[in-house]
């Protein structure tokens, strides 16, 4: 009888302290994220690292973002043609590739691949300068580690993700355009006039605040995994590390698409 | 010239959840000197560092800086106390990402509105003065671990604190890069003039540098003071940490420590009367063992030592006991045996020697040690203690063994 009780209730206590320190966790990432933003603004203002940044989490994915934003729209070019042609519309495909890239595929595969090459290292430059001291060493040279490492991060995620974004759009309806008008012989002024018909101001905005989002998400999950590399209870060292780096990527990954949902039934 | 306090502890107390780290430590830091805090792994020396440069706030207690008290410090006080200070960290911390010159000039371009050329010009000054002219543009990997340090150092120095820690500085590095850190400490400290306080294992070369020394153990100070006064302390504590160098090389003798056979020594005193039974105490003597020590060379000295101590536990096995009793001395005690076996025992020890290797001129190619072995014997009776003891076979000190080296060892019979 005791132990029919005894079960639940062990249960209950099991949930109860997971869901007690995930909501800590949350709090502590709210946290640390506000702190690396307000310390964007704050004097004096740091130009050239968050230009850096830029160089590298934006500049550096334009080859990636291209190449992927590329194939994305020819096979949505391919796909959305046979299924179109079936309906006898296929001149709808602008209209079709030109609203899922803005509105999903632009703002989530740009943040997965700028997740994969700048999330991971981001989480691992931060976890190695944790383990080797050195975020301690700045500590007590009284410079603030956040606003050192991660305020230009997450100021420059700000600016390169919507930019990326914008990219991966264009190119992508250039990709639909080479499968659907050159392979497929739909007329290309009814593909690009068919985009201009049915894309409204609110498909591109709502694609920039998605990948504002995201860029909150990605730079500060990634950051913060690096940052508390020290406090994690499965290794240490370069496990440590290597642990914090593949845990940044599969979280952000998982927020950025659960993100994706919870705005896309906001904004539509 | 009278000695400010730059830091004091007043009874402070840390504690981490259960633990107490800290337990009433009283401690006075002064200005312009070399402080040295040294103690056993974990005893919480890293702690008390911490404690001063605020990453750490006592759970007890008070901290003074020059006479303030750090609790009623206003934020910006505080901030502005805190850029006096500078850390060193063991493994230097420095930022593996960024240059030598970047490095030096972190802490100015962050912390201060310095113009660009200003900077450049201060940490040139201080990259030229600890001659990393040529590594300027390298990064903390490409330099070797003593460049490193100094790279650290002047990093440290660069903001001109008017106080450094340094924790372990000197932890992990072979003997010769040890004393290059610790002058290249000491050099700078005399230059510049700022308040060090270091973290040490370095017994006893870190008291060289040391103007102060205090000791951490059992979670308070029970020692500080000058190095001289280090010395010639006779707290067995004291005396435990400077010997801790030499207590390795005891236990290479194979030989007791000291106060375990003065144990030994009273209690067979305390059998006399009740067993009637009697035992006799051996005191050996090498002499010119500091001659040694400073013509041939301190592990030949050691070896000496080792050797006697070797030959007389092999000779003894589990019946007697020895110990080093002092630095060229060493006391043997010899249970159940009167005068005569005493002589016994001494004419045979004697014997084996002439066959060991540390005896033969030829183990010293270069520089032979001339040196003889004495030996002084005092049965006990019922009325002796363990000074009369000792001091009795001090007069009746005779050599028991001399090498001379063209002719090897020699044998005197007593």
């Amino acid at each position: 009888m005791i132990k029919n009780q005894a079960l639940p209730l062990a249960l209950f206590r099991y949930l109860g302290r997971g869901f007690i320190s995930f909501v800590g966790e949350l709090g502590a990432i709210a946290i640390f994220f506000f702190q690396g933003f307000v310390h964007i603004f704050s004097y004096p203002f740091q130009p050239g690292k968050i230009m850096q940044q830029v160089y590298f989490i934006g500049a550096k994915s334009i080859m990636i973002v291209s190449l992927v934003g590329l194939f994305t729209g020819m096979v949505l070019g391919l796909q959305g043609y046979y299924t179109l042609v079936k309906f006898g519309s296929e001149g709808m495909l602008g209209a079709a590739v030109a609203l899922s890239l803005l509105r999903e595929l632009g703002p989530v595969l740009t943040a997965l691949m700028v997740i994969g090459r700048a999330g991971s290292s981001m989480a691992a430059e931060i976890g190695i300068m944790r383990i080797s001291e050195q975020i301690d060493a700045l500590d007590t040279m009284d410079i603030d580690p956040i606003r050192f490492l991660v305020s230009p991060r997450i100021g420059a995620s700000i600016i390169s993700f919507p930019l990326l974004t914008s990219l991966f759009d264009v190119i992508g309806i250039f990709g639909g355009y080479l499968t659907g008008c050159l392979l497929l012989k739909i007329n290309s002024g009814i593909y690009f006039n068919r985009i201009y018909d049915s894309v409204v101001m609110q498909d591109i905005s709502s694609g920039y605040w998605k990948s504002l989002a995201f860029a909150i998400i990605v730079s500060t999950i990634c950051s913060y995994q690096g940052y508390f590399t020290h406090l994690r209870s499965g290794g240490f060292g370069a496990r440590g590390v290597s642990l914090a780096t593949t845990s940044a990527v599969v979280i952000s990954c998982v927020l950025v698409l659960a993100a994706d949902y919870v705005l896309t039934s906001l904004l539509l | 010239m009278t000695k400010s306090p730059f830091v004091e502890f007043k009874n402070v107390v840390k504690r981490f959840g259960e633990r107490t780290i800290l337990a009433g430590v009283d401690l006075t830091i002064f200005k312009g000197e070399i402080t040295t805090i040294i103690g056993k792994s974990g005893a919480g020396k890293s702690v008390l560092l911490k404690h001063i440069i605020g990453l750490l706030k006592p759970d007890a207690g008070e901290i003074l800086f020059e006479g303030r008290p750090l609790r009623s410090m206003s934020k910006a006080e505080w901030k502005q106390l805190k850029r006096r200070v500078s850390y060193m960290f063991q493994q230097n911390a420095l930022f593996d990402s960024m240059t030598v010159f970047d490095n030096v000039a972190l802490p100015l371009r962050e912390r201060t509105r310095m113009p660009a050329r200003e900077i450049h010009e201060k940490v040139m000054a201080r990259i030229e003065q600890f001659e990393l002219s040529e590594v300027t543009d390298k990064f903390p990997s490409q330099i070797s671990g003593g460049m490193q340090k100094r790279v650290a150092l002047a990093r440290a120095l660069v903001t001109d604190p008017s106080i450094i820690l340094f924790d372990e500085p000197t932890t992990g590095l072979d003997p010769l890069r040890k004393n290059t850190v610790l002058s290249m400490i000491a050099h700078h400290q005399r230059e510049i003039g700022f308040t060090a306080v270091m973290v040490s294992h370095d017994i006893p070369d870190v008291f060289l540098i040391s103007n102060r020394v205090a000791i951490i153990e059992d979670k308070r100070i029970p020692f500080q003071g000058t190095p001289v006064e280090l010395e010639q302390s006779n707290d067995p504590l004291v005396q435990q940490f400077i010997r801790g160098q030499e207590s390795l090389a005891d236990e290479l003798t194979g030989l007791l420590t000291r106060p375990d056979l003065e144990q030994k020594i009273r209690q067979e005193l305390s059998r006399i009367g009740r067993f009637q039974k009697t035992f006799s105490v051996v005191l050996f003597v090498i002499d010119d063992l500091e001659l040694i020590r400073e013509k041939v060379g301190f592990i030949a000295a050691q070896r000496i030592v080792q050797c006697l101590g070797n030959l007389l536990k092999g000779h003894l096995g589990t019946t007697g006991m020895s110990a080093r009793f002092s630095q060229n001395e060493i006391l043997t005690v010899l249970p159940h045996t009167d005068l005569s076996g005493a002589r016994h025992f001494l004419k045979d020890l004697a014997e084996r020697m002439k066959d060991a290797e540390t005896f033969q001129a030829k183990t010293y190619p270069r520089i032979c040690p001339e040196f003889y072995i004495k030996a002084g014997i005092v049965q006990a009776n019922s009325e002796a203690t363990l000074e009369s003891l000792i001091e009795q076979a001090r007069s009746n000190l005779k050599t028991i063994a001399h090498l001379e080296c063209t002719a090897g060892m020699r044998v005197s019979k007593s």
